[in-house]
């Protein structure tokens, strides 16, 4: 170490390209075992991480498995002007649109809600034992949550039978389009609820108490304390995560769409992701998914720079 | 409570309560449901309408058909497999990129840092990635589960926080003892940070426990299913034909109806037996995270 200052002064005289390079060599093998940990994590990032990037060159050229990513001719846009053309296109991006606006709406708030009404609960032992119960179903397979569902929602299912006990019609739900979009946001919002509500009561719990204290002596009662100072306090968390499912929003869904939707709810159902994945991994159109998937991807990247921006104008929070 | 409620506060904690109250019993009563389902009699349950309370009469024979089906034993056997081996290497991996990245004066850190940050907004995609894994001759292998998600870089980031937490001190006096960067990271760091490392180890095991979509993507096999993609065939397909085999036909119906149920909680007993044990350290997780923002 002591010889580290005594090198620094020697180079310090050499030119600047010298320099650095020496500064570098140096760090190189005094650090060559934390380089040496690294290695199988950078190559890990290259090779799985970087490579699909590389390979995503595809989405402009005629891919061909025997001709591999590099040895495929070029193809331009064209497959983005298929895609563009294509009879489903305005189905596949009004239903992405759709349930993730509807989840904006409703699944989004619900947490919020949920960590505001918990936040209210004096008492602490019954406030636990309802927020362990409340994450439960985070942790259940979404094989088993869809699968559970099926079973429930269907004709003679729990919920049917319960509709005609109180003499109203049974209903497909699993089977009509017009129900798809309920049955996904609901039962998203039966599983995340409890536990995306934990970040928000996390950021309530930070809230300094003598805010409330003042408050009162000003005569604000609980819903004006709730409205001020709760939910004023936790805006920073609101609208970062509020940015964060902008930029998840036509990305995410595709897992549970796929057990969830069958060709009678393409209607509604069938979102960008479960497209790339039918024509795609089934139907092995790699070049032309390929460019699906990065349509999808650039237009996620607008949304979130579009709602950071227009955050960071309105309310001065924002996520960078 | 200070101050004198009034009474618009005593009906709103009242209407709260109620709530907090529905929503636990929304939440527990479809696991409640299909566990007093799979222990009912088949053929009552086949009659059944309505809201169940408790088992109707009590039968075994849907856990005795689910246990005695090859399909689901394989899948236990193979996700146990996927579990122990995908949260090993994961944790390994994380482990050495959080120790390193951890570590002042490295001259690539940050560049190291980015590269691996820039991931986490941009990535091939679907396609690109399935073409990845099978160029590497990885499709229809148990690698293509294990390898592709080695490290979370969300986990990473919050590994190398909590690594960073550990006091410069005892790793120096550490270095004039002679030890070097691996007995470091091994000796010190990693004793020091477990309660990180346990939030790694179960977020790392359940995710591998519960995914099913690399598996749908990657595998042909049979042999190599997991017990989620075997589910998925039972629950959302619909066929409960092989293990009913022994069965007459007309109770074959009959029974396939709990062999579902059983088979749900068979396949999620675990989760549902670790999750009081677990649950806080999933919380606590969720907080190291939340700070990092």
């Amino acid at each position: 170490m002591p010889n580290v200052q005594g090198n620094m002064v020697t180079t310090a005289t050499g030119n600047r390209a010298d320099t650095k390079w020496s500064i570098i060599k140096r760090d190189l093998i005094r650090n060559r075992y934390i380089y040496l940990i690294l290695l199988p994590v950078i190559a890990y990032y290259i090779v799985f991480h970087y490579g699909p990037m590389y390979g995503l060159q595809i989405a402009f050229k005629d891919y061909g498995l025997a001709d591999g990513i590099w040895g495929s001719p070029w193809v331009g846009f064209d497959h983005f002007k298929s895609f563009f053309g294509n009879y489903y296109f305005w189905r596949l991006i009004r239903n992405t649109l759709l349930i993730n606006i509807y989840e904006l709406l409703f699944a989004f708030p619900a947490s919020i809600i949920l960590a505001l009404l918990l936040n209210e609960i004096r008492k602490g032992f019954f406030k636990r034992i309802v927020q362990t119960i409340s994450y439960l179903p985070h942790f259940i397979s979404i094989v088993v949550v869809v699968g559970m569902m099926i079973d429930f929602f269907a004709r003679d299912g729990l919920v049917n039978n319960l509709l005609l006990m109180i003499g109203l019609q049974p209903i497909a739900f699993m089977q009509e389009p017009e129900w798809f979009r309920f049955m996904y946001i609901s039962s998203g919002i039966w599983q995340g609820i409890g536990w995306g509500s934990i970040i928000y009561l996390a950021s309530i719990a930070n809230i300094d108490p003598t805010l409330y204290d003042a408050a009162r002596i000003d005569g604000a009662g609980r819903w004006k304390q709730t409205l001020h100072i709760t939910l004023t306090g936790i805006m920073p968390t609101i609208v970062i995560m509020f940015i964060l499912n902008i930029g998840s929003m036509l990305s995410v869904g595709s897992e549970k769409i796929i057990l969830m939707y069958n060709p009678i709810t393409y209607e509604t159902a069938d979102v960008i992701s479960t497209y790339v994945y039918r024509k795609g991994i089934l139907g092995a159109d790699f070049g032309y998914t390929a460019a699906v998937g990065l349509f999808n991807s650039v237009i996620s990247f607008i949304l979130i720079v579009l709602a950071n921006s227009i955050s960071k104008r309105v309310s001065e929070h924002k996520l960078w | 409570m200070l101050h004198k409620r009034s009474l618009g506060e005593w009906i709103f904690s009242g209407v709260n309560t109620c709530f907090m109250i529905l929503l636990c019993f929304v939440t527990l009563y479809p696991f409640l449901y299909v566990l007093f389902a799979s222990l009912s009699d088949p053929t009552e349950m086949a009659r059944f309408r309505g809201m169940l309370f408790y088992p109707k009469g009590f039968n075994l024979e849907a856990y005795k058909a689910v246990m005695d089906n090859p399909m689901i034993l394989t899948g236990y056997r193979n996700t146990i497999f996927y579990v122990a081996g995908g949260t090993a290497i994961n944790l390994f991996m994380t482990t050495l990129g959080a120790y390193a990245l951890s570590r002042r004066n490295v001259y690539f850190s940050n560049s190291i840092m980015f590269m691996i940050v820039i991931t986490m907004v941009f990535n091939g995609g679907l396609i690109p990635s399935f073409l990845l894994v099978n160029s590497l001759g990885m499709l229809d292998t148990p690698w293509a589960l294990l390898l592709p998600g080695a490290v979370s870089s969300f986990n990473l980031i919050i590994m190398r926080t909590a690594f960073q937490a550990v006091p410069v001190s005892l790793e120096e006096s550490a270095r004039i003892d002679g030890a070097n960067d691996w007995t470091i990271m091994s000796r010190i760091i990693v004793p020091l940070s477990m309660p990180v490392i346990a939030v790694m180890i179960l977020w790392y095991a359940v995710g591998h426990w519960n995914s099913y979509f690399s598996a749908l993507i990657y595998l042909r096999d049979r042999e190599l299913f997991p017990l989620q993609l075997v589910l998925r065939e039972i629950l959302i397909s619909n066929s409960t034909d092989s293990m009913t085999t022994d069965a007459a036909a007309s109770d074959r119906l009959d029974i396939g109806i709990t062999i579902k149920y059983a088979t749900i909680i068979i396949s999620t007993l675990p989760i549902l037996c670790l999750y009081p044990f677990l649950q806080k350290y999933f919380v606590h997780g969720v907080l190291i995270g939340a700070l990092k923002e």
